[in-house]
């Protein structure tokens, strides 16, 4: 595949992986996090791990949507497709996320829940106007990636005047992920997270650009790079920070040149902004109640939110007592840490959210990394 | 004076007619459909028998049975529709154990309000896709249900084949050390549909690969009787074959990305919505295992059958006593490749 084949290129990487070897040093660590759940993914996937030298150590960080997605909410969009029969929209991820009671948006359908797969927020637009007799809902998740979209289809159904759209919003915001993190005891007093620099998302940045995360270099003096998601770009972007580490810098570099700038894109920023405001405070999946991290959608386009259109209330919902996903995306806990995984907790059934997703860092491992450290039993 | 007149029975409108409860009844409607649609098209010394059964000859040897269920969607796709493919995914089944096949049988479940020419169509395809691969569809049912309550048409087909002697294969017989070998590129079928679904369509020259694989099996255990396994990754694609081998053998397996052969668009489209071409399914591929001392020769007569061009060598069973199927990576890691959990859903972002 052109354009995409020069980034997976197997002996570009063994060259970058000599250079990480050589300017590493054996006598010091260099504990990396990837936000992201693409960069997750992307490493798994590819192996990018057998590519390092033994200083250099990944940490999963918390950037999966579907994992970060709290029970209590996928709660409201099961009880709007079982009681208010309404037909729930929402991506493929989002069908498996385990909920109270053992279900899941999938269960529900197979529950008689009108529940659909989409691929974008457009296609649900779509399905409201296919049938204005029934209540249709966008169970909308995701970062600053996904929210400009979410944004469109709202001013879209506003100037349709369509009666029977609204969305269920759970857009959060990466930059309150990465201060919660370095604001945690783990990191700042009890030291049993070392963190010694971040990979940057890449196509969130293409958004909100690279300035966000000036602060955290600035004031964590944590060094940020941007990466792309293809395997290149994150071996690449672990040399910028070893070598960051090792002159005792911390930037904001860009190894995302080729689509993410300082600024990011203003036109979806404005969009996003038009329609939605910060909420005072949102639960995340591991890491609790975290202040100003979430948009909800402004009075101006109230007709279109479905938690007032339904007058919701989120409860909250502990997580499996056995389930260490909390720990795990705050990258505190490696999954093998964890009881439940690969035993009562896997693809097949997910206790935690972070089993769901192939960007959930326990599902990447067992599906990607397992025999690195056999002790899993393997499915029958 | 009494005369008989002749009956006359309204043909059937095959232009815009549909199915209709009466054709499941028992009654003429149904008498009308199996005649000028089923048996017209299928047409054999079996089938002229007119019983509710096929009275076969006794083959010899060693006699193997499959069946297999069809609930495609969209019904016609790029390359085929649900009536050839319903020939050859068990013409394939039969054969993945060496067998020649003999026989088919068809069961239909029709909805009511289904076209009668869309039906027409699908019989056909079944009808020349028989023919083509030599092996008769001897006997046969059909129900209908009511609208809404099915998906257009949904057709099971059951084959009968016959193993020669001398030939042992089974899924349970990969040793550490033999080859692994695929017959052509992986992931052509299943991106051929999804690019017909309705909230998907995208445009692409790409064609299902659906093919009655029996005659390029023949060529294979002629040459090579040795061949220890043989399977067709249908659902769940190559990754789920070689999971199912690696499990029933209690053998691991490794396997090397950048000698599995993927089509471009079906590797740009698997891109593009985020899947993995290892898990998307085939119709008209096989994997094959054999001992190291026979992978080249095998390799040899693959390729010199029309269904087996592209065929290649991707890898190697090993012991590995958590039967685990890894990967190296084109970009120099290794990986688990692991079966699948539950649908291949896209990623989000």
């Amino acid at each position: 595949m052109k354009y995409i084949d020069e980034f997976r290129d197997g002996a570009l990487a063994s060259r970058i992986a000599v250079a990480i070897a050589a300017e590493a040093d054996p006598g010091r660590s260099y504990n990396l996090m990837e936000f992201c759940g693409g960069h997750t993914h992307a490493i798994s996937r590819y192996g990018v791990s057998d590519l390092l030298p033994a200083p250099v150590r990944m940490i999963h960080g918390p950037g999966c949507p579907v994992c970060v997605l709290p029970i209590g909410r996928v709660d409201l969009a099961i009880g709007l497709a079982l009681e208010q029969r309404a037909i729930v929209c929402t991506y493929g991820d989002c069908l498996r996320v385990p909920a109270s009671n053992q279900l899941s948006l999938q269960k529900a359908k197979a529950r008689g829940g009108d529940v659909r797969m989409i691929y974008s927020p457009a296609d649900a637009l779509k399905v409201a106007q296919a049938h204005p007799d029934r209540e249709v809902v966008f169970f909308a998740i995701g970062f600053e990636t996904t929210t400009p979209p979410t944004a469109l289809v709202i001013k879209e159904a506003a100037r349709l005047g369509l009666a029977n759209f609204s969305v269920l919003c759970n857009h959060v915001l990466t930059p309150a992920a990465i201060t919660n993190i370095l604001e945690s005891p783990e990191v700042r007093e009890l030291g049993t997270l070392p963190l010694d620099g971040f990979i940057g998302p890449a196509h969130v940045s293409t958004v909100i650009g690279s300035r966000p995360y000036e602060f955290f270099a600035e004031e964590y003096r944590k060094p940020v790079v941007i990466a792309g998601f293809e395997p290149l770009d994150v071996m690449q972007a672990i040399l910028m920070l070893v070598r960051q580490i090792n002159e005792g810098r911390a930037e904001v570099e860009n190894e995302f040149t080729r689509a993410v700038t300082r600024d990011g894109n203003l036109k979806a920023q404005a969009l996003v902004s038009e329609v939605f405001e910060l909420r005072r405070t949102f639960e995340w999946r591991g890491l609790g109640m975290v202040p100003y991290s979430a948009l909800r959608i402004r009075a101006a386009y109230a007709g279109f939110d479905a938690e007032r259109r339904f007058a919701l209330e989120t409860r909250s919902v502990a997580d499996n007592k056995a389930c260490e996903c909390g720990a795990i995306l705050r990258g505190v806990k490696h999954p093998r840490d964890c009881k439940v995984f690969g035993t009562v907790c896997t693809p097949e059934n997910p206790i935690g959210s972070c089993m769901v997703s192939s960007e959930g860092a326990c599902a990447a491992y067992y599906s990607y990394g397992r025999f690195r450290e056999i002790a899993v039993v393997a499915a029958e | 004076m009494s005369t008989v007149r002749p009956g006359y029975v309204r043909p059937l409108d095959l232009r815009h007619g549909r199915v209709d409860m009466s054709h499941g009844s028992g009654g003429r409607a149904m008498a009308q459909l199996v005649e000028q649609l089923f048996a017209a098209a299928f047409d054999n010394e079996w089938l002229a028998q007119r019983n509710d059964q096929a009275l076969l000859p006794r083959p010899e040897g060693r006699i193997v049975m499959s069946t297999d269920c069809h609930v495609v969607s969209p019904l016609f796709f790029p390359g085929g529709d649900i009536g050839c493919l319903s020939v050859h995914g068990t013409i394939n089944d039969v054969a993945m154990s060496g067998a020649r096949p003999l026989w088919l049988a068809a069961g239909f479940i029709l909805e009511e309000g289904f076209p009668l020419a869309d039906l027409q169509r699908i019989v056909a395809s079944m009808a020349s896709a028989a023919r083509a691969a030599g092996v008769p569809i001897v006997t046969g049912d059909t129900k209908v249900v009511e609208a809404g309550k099915g998906d257009g048409v949904f057709i099971t087909t059951t084959g009968v084949g016959v193993v020669a002697p001398g030939l042992e294969i089974s899924g349970d017989r990969a040793r550490p050390g033999d080859r692994i070998i695929v017959s052509g590129t992986v992931g052509d079928h299943g991106m051929a549909v999804m690019s017909q679904r309705e909230s998907l369509a995208f445009g692409t020259d790409l064609v299902s690969d659906t093919a009655a694989l029996h005659g390029l099996v023949a060529a294979m255990v002629d040459a090579v009787p040795e061949v220890r396994a043989l399977r067709d990754p249908t659902r769940g694609g190559l990754a789920t074959t070689l999971n199912e081998i690696a499990g029933q053998s209690g053998v691991g397996m490794t396997i090397d990305e950048a000698a599995v052969p993927v089509l471009p668009q079906v590797e740009a489209a698997c891109e593009f919505l985020g899947l993995d071409p290892l898990y998307v399914a085939n119709e008209g591929k096989l994997v094959a295992i054999v001992p190291a001392a026979h992978a080249e020769r095998l390799l040899e007569v693959m390729r010199e059958h029309p269904l087996g061009r592209r065929a290649a060598l991707i890898g190697e069973v090993i012991a590995d006593a958590h039967h685990f199927v890894q990967m190296r990576t084109r970009f120099g890691g290794r990986r688990i490749v692991d079966w699948l959990a539950g649908d291949q859903l896209p990623r989000i972002c």
